[in-house]
C-alpha cells in the first residue's frame, strides 16, 4: 500500500476541505468500498469473528440461565432494584444516539463530511438499540409475558397504564429501532444496487440475487431519485425529534420518579448530551481501526475525524457543566434529601466510581482543545474507550447510588455485581460485534452514492471531466 | 419483432449528461429520463420532472399516528379499562403527549419509505434497461439518458441518432420484456 497522503489543509475557514482525498474518481470509490465485500475474507476477520461468536455463545448461556433461575442470578437487591440491568440499557441506547445524530442532524446541518461515516454509524445504531433492547426484556423475570408492554388484548382483560413513563419507554425503543431500521435501508438500496450489478457482473449471481432482492429493482432513474431524496429527507427530519425524544424519555424512567438523584429537570437535555457523547466514542472506537484495515483513508478523512473530536468535546463539556450543575441545585434547592444524595455520590461507599466518571468524561473531551490530538486517529481510539467506560460508569453512579441509601436508613444497602452480571454485560459486546463485524463484510461500509453525490466531478455545471478536481465555488450554495 | 420500449445512451459525466438532456428535451422529447449512480441536482428542472408527492403521504400518515394514538389511549385507559393510579385521572392528555409523538413519527416514517416505492413502481424484479450493455455501471461511473418509445416523437432511426449526436455512446434499442 501507498503512504497515506492526506493533505492537512485548509484552515481558511471559508474555504471547505475536500470531503474526499486524493485522486478518487467515481469509479475508485466504488471499488474502494466494495472491495471490501468482494476480496477473500481476510483471516482477521475469522479471528474477531470467532471471537465474537463465542462471547455470544456467553450471552446466550447467561440469558438462559437467567430465564431458567430468575432474576435472582444477579446482584439486584432490595433498595438496589435497578442495577446492572437497566445500566447498560441506558449504556447501550445512548450509544446508538450517534448514529442518529450523524445520518439525520448532520445531514439536516448540510454537513458533507458525514457521508462517510454515516453507513457505518447507523448500523452502530441499529445493533447498540438490538444490545439496548434484550436488557429490558429480559430484567423483568417472566419473559413468556412479556407482550403484556404492548398494548395487546389478554386473558386479563387488561391494558398498559400509558401514564407510565416506562410504557413511553416501550414505544420510544421500538419506534426508535424501526425508525433508524428504515432509514438505514433507505440509504443502503442504491448502494445495494451497485453490488448487485458488481457481483452479477463477476458472475456470482447467488449474491447478486440476494443484494437484487433487497436492492428492490433500483436502475437510478432521476424520477426515482426525487422521491427517493425527499423521502429521505423526511425520514432525517422524523429522525431529529425522535432521537431527542427517545434519551429524553429514557431520562424520564427516573425523573418522573420522587427519587433523590433522579427527580431533576436537567435529566432530559444531559441524557442526550451524554448519550451523544458516548456514541461518538463508539463510533470512534469502531471507525479507527475499520479505516486502517479496509483502507478507507481517502474517504474517511483527517477531517472527518477532527469534526468528530470537536462534536465530543462541545457534548463533553456539557455533560462536565451538568455534572457541575446537578451538585449546584443540590444545593441552591435547599432540600436535605437531594444534597444528601449527591455528596453520598462523591464521597459515600461508590466515591470510586464517581470519580471515574467524572475523569474519563470531564477529563479526556478536554484534550481535544489541542488539533494535533483531534488528528491523531490512535490517540482519538484511546480516548474513546475512556469514554466510553466513563458512559457507563455514569450510569452506574445515576443507578446505584442514588437506589443503595434511600429515604429509610434501614433498608440502606451495597450492591455488587455477581459473575453472571459480568458475562451478561460482556456477551452483549459479543452480540453487538458480531453483528457488526458481518455488516463490515457483507454490505457497503459508507455510503457510496452518498460519497459520490459530494464530489466536485457529481455537480452537472463543473467543467472538467471526471478524476480533475479544481478549487471549488461553495459547494450546495444553492440549497 | 419484439416492441421496442426505447433508446439508452451512455454518459461519461453528470456535466454531459445535463448538457444532452437539455438538447433532448429542446427537440420536444416528453418521456425521458435519466439514470446515475446519484442523484444529480438540477436534471429534475431539465428533464420537467415535477416534485414528489411523497411528504403528503408521510404526513397523511403522521395524522393517522396522531389520531390512532389518541383514540387508543383514550379508549384503553379511560373508557374500557379506567386505571385510578395516585388520583390522576383515567385520561388526560398531557401523559399522552410522548406516545403520541412516537407513533406519530413511527407511521410517517412507514409512509415516507412505503409511498416513496409505490410512487416509484417498486420493489420490481426486472427492468427492460437492464438488458443495455454497459447499464451495469449505472450503479457505478456512468450516467445514462434514456428516452421511451412511448414517447410521441420516438423514431427507431431518428431518435438514435439525436442521442448519438447530443454525444451519447452505446447507444441501444432496447426491447420490452
Amino acid at each position: 500500500m501507498t503512504a497515506i497522503t492526506v493533505q492537512d489543509l485548509p484552515e481558511n475557514p471559508l474555504e471547505r476541505a475536500p470531503i474526499v482525498e486524493g485522486n478518487e474518481t467515481f469509479a475508485s470509490v466504488t471499488e474502494t468500498v466494495a472491495r471490501v465485500s468482494e476480496e477473500r475474507t481476510p483471516r482477521g476477520w475469522f479471528l474477531l469473528f470467532g471471537a465474537s461468536v463465542l462471547i455470544l455463545a456467553n450471552l446466550a448461556a447467561m440469558v438462559g440461565y437467567l430465564i431458567w433461575t430468575g432474576v435472582g442470578v444477579w446482584g439486584n437487591n432490595n433498595p438496589v432494584g435497578w442495577a446492572w440491568d437497566i445500566v447498560n440499557f441506558v449504556f447501550w441506547i445512548g450509544i446508538g444516539h450517534a448514529g442518529t445524530l450523524i445520518s439525520a442532524i448532520l445531514f439536516l446541518f448540510r454537513q458533507k463530511w458525514r457521508t462517510s461515516i454515516n453507513r457505518f454509524a447507523e448500523a452502530m445504531t441499529i445493533f447498540a438499540v438490538i444490545a439496548a433492547g434484550m436488557f429490558p426484556a429480559i430484567h423483568v423475570g417472566r419473559i413468556w409475558v412479556i407482550y403484556w408492554v404492548f398494548p395487546l388484548p389478554n386473558q386479563m382483560g387488561i391494558w398498559p397504564n400509558f401514564k407510565s413513563p416506562l410504557l413511553w419507554d416501550v414505544f420510544a425503543v421500538s419506534t426508535y429501532f424501526t425508525v433508524s431500521l428504515l432509514f438505514w435501508y433507505v440509504g443502503l438500496v442504491p448502494d445495494l444496487a451497485t453490488y448487485r450489478d458488481r457481483f452479477a457482473r463477476r458472475g456470482k449471481m447467488l449474491a447478486a440475487r440476494i443484494y437484487g432482492l433487497f436492492a428492490l429493482g433500483w436502475h437510478g432513474s432521476n424520477r426515482h431519485w426525487i422521491n427517493y431524496e425527499k423521502a429521505y429527507l423526511i425520514l432525517a427530519g422524523l429522525s431529529t425529534p425522535l432521537v431527542l425524544s427517545v434519551h429524553s424519555i429514557v431520562s424520564f424512567d427516573f425523573a418522573v420518579s420522587l427519587l433523590p438523584g433522579w427527580h431533576t429537570t436537567i435529566f432530559p437535555p444531559y441524557f442526550v448530551a451524554g448519550a451523544i457523547f458516548s456514541g461518538f466514542a463508539m463510533v470512534i472506537t469502531l471507525l479507527v481501526p475499520a479505516r486502517q484495515w479496509l483502507g478507507l483513508h481517502n474517504l474517511v478523512t483527517l477531517n472527518t475525524l477532527d469534526n468528530m473530536a470537536k462534536i465530543m468535546l462541545l457534548t463533553g463539556t456539557m455533560v462536565g457543566y451538568a455534572y457541575g450543575m446537578e451538585f449546584f441545585i443540590a444545593w441552591y434547592g435547599g432540600v436535605e434529601y437531594e444534597s444528601f444524595a449527591f455528596v453520598n455520590r462523591a464521597f459515600g461507599p461508590y466515591w470510586w466510581s464517581y470519580w471515574i466518571m467524572v475523569s474519563c468524561n470531564v477529563i479526556s473531551p478536554q484534550f481535544f482543545w489541542i488539533r494535533r490530538l483531534r488528528r491523531s486517529p490512535w490517540f482519538l481510539f484511546v480516548m474513546s474507550i475512556f469514554v466510553n467506560i466513563g458512559m457507563w460508569f455514569e450510569r452506574f453512579v445515576i443507578v446505584v447510588t442514588s437506589l443503595h441509601r434511600d429515604f429509610l436508613p434501614s433498608s440502606w444497602a451495597y450492591y455488587r455485581p455477581t459473575l453472571i452480571d459480568i458475562l451478561t454485560l460482556a456477551g452483549s459486546f459479543g452480540l453487538f460485534m458480531t453483528l457488526f463485524l458481518l455488516f463490515a463484510r457483507y454490505l457497503p461500509v459508507l455510503a457510496i452514492s452518498e460519497v459520490k453525490g459530494t464530489m466536485k466531478e457529481a455537480n452537472p455545471h463543473h467543467g472538467g471531466h471526471a478524476g480533475h478536481r479544481d478549487v471549488h465555488a461553495p459547494e450546495g450554495a444553492h440549497v | 419483432m419484439k416492441r421496442k420500449w426505447g433508446v439508452v445512451a451512455e454518459f461519461e459525466s453528470p456535466a454531459a449528461l445535463y448538457a444532452a438532456a437539455k438538447r433532448v428535451i429542446d427537440q420536444g422529447y416528453s418521456k425521458v429520463d435519466a439514470h446515475t449512480p446519484f442523484p444529480v441536482h438540477g436534471l429534475d428542472a431539465v428533464l420537467k420532472q415535477g416534485p414528489s408527492h411523497v411528504g403528503w403521504f408521510a404526513a397523511a400518515m403522521g395524522l393517522i399516528g396522531i389520531g390512532g394514538a389518541q383514540l387508543m389511549m383514550w379508549w384503553m385507559n379511560g373508557v374500557d379499562y379506567p386505571i385510578w393510579v395516585s388520583g390522576k385521572p383515567p385520561y388526560a392528555w398531557e401523559p399522552t403527549i410522548p406516545i403520541t409523538f412516537e407513533l406519530m413519527v413511527l407511521l410517517a416514517s412507514f409512509g415516507a419509505l412505503l409511498s416513496m416505492l409505490g410512487l416509484n413502481r417498486l420493489p420490481r424484479l426486472h427492468h427492460p434497461i437492464f438488458s443495455h450493455g454497459t447499464f451495469h455501471r449505472a450503479s457505478d461511473d456512468r450516467f445514462f439518458l434514456s428516452i421511451e418509445s412511448s414517447d410521441p416523437k420516438f423514431d427507431q432511426t431518428n431518435t438514435p441518432q439525436l442521442l448519438v449526436e447530443v454525444g451519447g455512446q452505446h447507444v441501444e434499442l432496447i426491447e420490452e420484456d
